[in-house]
């Protein structure tokens, strides 16, 4: 017992930003609710669910190469190429949907895979490498949709944004009033998306020796190389990753805004938030510290903060500075670090 | 590599290979141009000085962006930077128009500094947090529509006059060429950013206040910015939203083709100009082959890429 107990206050002193970001989410997010004249409802869950997904999946695909050390700055060009390509081929029947879906993720993770295949064999530093690549990207996506549009089926982007019931429904699975049904019909699909890609793709890859390789070049490269560790492998594989999470992202839009919109703004928009997700969500940039689930928080504290903007009455000329305030706080939160070194040296890291 | 050059010396080889391919883009283009229309305006100096005027503004950029990036830190906040500038100026026009957009620099050079070097904040966040405060700040000042005030006649003298036939905004960025290369290479404070982009602890063991030199940096960084902002605002008459966006990714893309290293302390200022140059006519020949946006982008990258696999590659890892 006291073992447990011990081991329990060591893994909350170890993760002390990732529990204190689940605790800045969960206090947002109920103030949130009892602010909101529908608060509580799921009809707010989903739309809420709705407008996080995206950023959610970029703060996951951003925090690989973080953990590396590195920085992807193409995650959100690689997301605006799969929203593109999704929205063209995301349509017909369920097999060329399902097919569609495929094709669009498969692109997605290639274009990763180039990105870590540049890193490792053409030797150079993730963050130009991938601004190179992301410019390619946001090419390749106005090649294939020159004005926002396109075409995605309809049952798919109602039965994928709405409820379980909904979901059920729409493809008459089975009689969506069953009672044993009730007790979960409300939980919104996009939830259970990235949850299932979050628990069901990053933890086990967490666990391999790759994905602990990660970790390991974060911390000390050299020493990394030095143990034998396959180091090569790591770094393809996290951008390959990086490439596939964006890819959900852009995949996700598509579906939700059944359109898509190569807007070099908007890439270069969620590239940066991804960033500062990863941050809020407790993952170090200088790499080895953090994890996609605390990328996954992050990103939701973002969203939340700019939901209050439309119960709180503020001007809305004021909103952007008041957003841009948050974020620069939210970052410097760090900062209370250098308060507590005792050795001054640690601070030149 | 295929094309080994043996008398060269490591530091030189971005400059020739990207001087190079200048001449590689401007004869490509040419050939182009005289296929289709049957004349080389590329090579005309009337053409070259009227591109050059327009890459003025981004080679100023580049410059202060250089100072960041030797430091090993990076400014993202030189978009809005740009934007405040000139709006500021605009507003406040007269003769302190010019003075104001550039302290709006130093201040936020000085906000950027302070949370890098005493917070500890990583620049690459700490700057795009102080990037998206500057446009909040704007839009509120703004009401979020471009502001009526127009730039003052010695903003427009500045960025799209002549003088001796050469457009002036070309002679600023020669100034501001000359005083960060001579800061870089003769002052004690340029010294002091190569030896902390090198190794900051080393810096610090040895003296050297590199919280200082890293505020210092940013400051130089925000006054290039707002420099260019003011000018482009002189150029087009007026400030708008959103004016800086275009420079922020091609300014660090200079910098880093001019062979300075992206994690810090190494290279050298004529890098930067000939990296801005590079930009500058790349973009100039794709729209004179009236390239759509997608090829830009797709070119764009491709040859920041090859350039970088060229000369830019880092070393093997070990121990």
């Amino acid at each position: 017992m006291a073992d447990k107990r011990s081991a329990l206050t060591t893994n909350i002193r170890q993760n002390v930003a990732f529990y204190s970001a689940i605790a800045m989410l969960v206090a947002l997010y109920l103030v949130y609710n009892m602010l909101h004249p529908r608060g509580f409802s799921a009809a707010v869950l989903i739309q809420n669910s709705n407008e996080s997904v995206a950023i959610v999946f970029l703060a996951m695909a951003q925090t690989v190469p973080v953990l590396l050390g590195g920085l992807d700055l193409s995650v959100g060009a690689v997301m605006t190429l799969a929203n593109c390509i999704a929205s063209e081929v995301v349509n017909g029947s369920p097999l060329q949907i399902v097919l569609g879906m495929i094709i669009t993720l498969a692109t997605g993770t290639a274009f990763g895979l180039m990105n870590g295949l540049i890193v490792v064999y053409g030797r150079l530093q993730p963050i130009i490498a991938t601004l190179a690549t992301g410019a390619v990207a946001v090419g390749l996506a106005l090649f294939i949709r020159p004005v926002p549009g396109g075409n995605v089926d309809d049952d798919i982007s109602w039965a994928l944004t709405n409820d379980l019931y909904e979901f059920v429904a729409t493809y008459g699975l089975f009689d969506a009033d069953a009672g044993w049904f009730q007790t979960i019909s409300w939980i919104p699909v996009p939830l259970l998306i990235v949850v299932a890609i979050a628990f069901g793709v990053w933890l086990p890859f967490k666990r391999t020796v790759t994905g602990r390789t990660i970790y390991a070049i974060g911390s000390a490269e050299g020493a990394a190389y030095m143990s034998g560790l396959p180091i090569n492998r790591a770094k393809i594989a996290a951008f390959t990753l990086a490439g596939f999470f964006a890819a959900c992202g852009g995949l996700y839009l598509a579906i939700q805004t059944s359109s898509g919109n190569a807007d070099i703004t908007q890439a270069g928009a969620y590239t940066l938030n991804s960033i500062a997700a990863v941050v809020v969500g407790g993952t170090s940039l200088l790499g080895g510290v953090g994890g996609a689930i605390g990328s996954l928080v992050g990103a939701l504290i973002l969203r939340v903060i700019s939901f209050y903007f439309r119960i709180v009455s503020i001007d809305p000329l004021l909103q952007p500075l008041v957003e841009g305030l948050v974020l620069l706080a939210a970052v410097s939160l760090g900062a209370f670090r250098t308060l507590r070194v005792k050795n001054q040296l640690n601070l030149f890291r | 590599m295929a094309f080994h050059i043996p008398s060269l010396k490591a530091e030189d080889k971005p400059m020739v290979i990207a001087s190079a391919f200048i001449l590689v883009i401007l004869s490509i283009g040419t050939v182009y141009t005289l296929s289709t229309q049957g004349s080389a305006p590329l090579l005309s100096p009337g053409y070259l000085l009227q591109q050059l005027q327009t890459g003025s503004f981004l080679g100023i950029v580049a410059a202060g962006m250089m100072v960041v990036i030797l430091l090993g830190h990076i400014d993202l906040s030189v978009a809005w930077t740009m934007t405040a500038a000139a709006m500021m100026a605009t507003t406040v026009g007269g003769e302190w128009a010019i003075p104001t957009g550039i302290a709006v620099g130093a201040a936020v050079g000085l906000v950027n500094g302070f949370g890098v070097a005493y917070l500890r904040v990583p620049s690459m966040i700490f700057t795009l947090g102080v990037d998206s405060v500057l446009r909040g700040l704007m839009v509120a000042h703004t009401g979020g529509f471009a502001p009526q005030d127009s730039a003052t006649p010695l903003m427009r003298t500045l960025a799209s006059d002549r003088f001796l036939g050469i457009p002036s905004a070309i002679f600023v960025w020669l100034a501001v060429s000359v005083v960060i290369a001579v800061m870089l290479k003769r002052t004690a404070f340029g010294r002091e950013i190569y030896v902390t982009g090198n190794r900051e602890v080393a810096a610090y063991l040895s003296g050297i206040r590199t919280r200082r030199v890293i505020l210092g940096s940013f400051v130089v960084s925000g006054i290039c910015a707002a420099l260019a902002g003011v000018m482009l605002a002189g150029y087009s008459a007026r400030a708008y939203q959103g004016m800086g966006n275009p420079f922020l990714l091609p300014a660090i893309a200079a910098v880093v083709i001019g062979g300075t290293r992206i994690l810090g302390g190494q290279g050298r200022y004529i890098g930067t100009l000939i990296g801005v140059i590079l930009i500058v006519l790349l973009n100039s020949v794709l729209s004179i082959m009236q390239m759509p946006e997608a090829g830009r982008q797709v070119i764009y990258g491709s040859v920041i890429i090859s350039m970088l696999l060229v000369y830019g590659r880092g070393n093997k890892v070990h121990s």
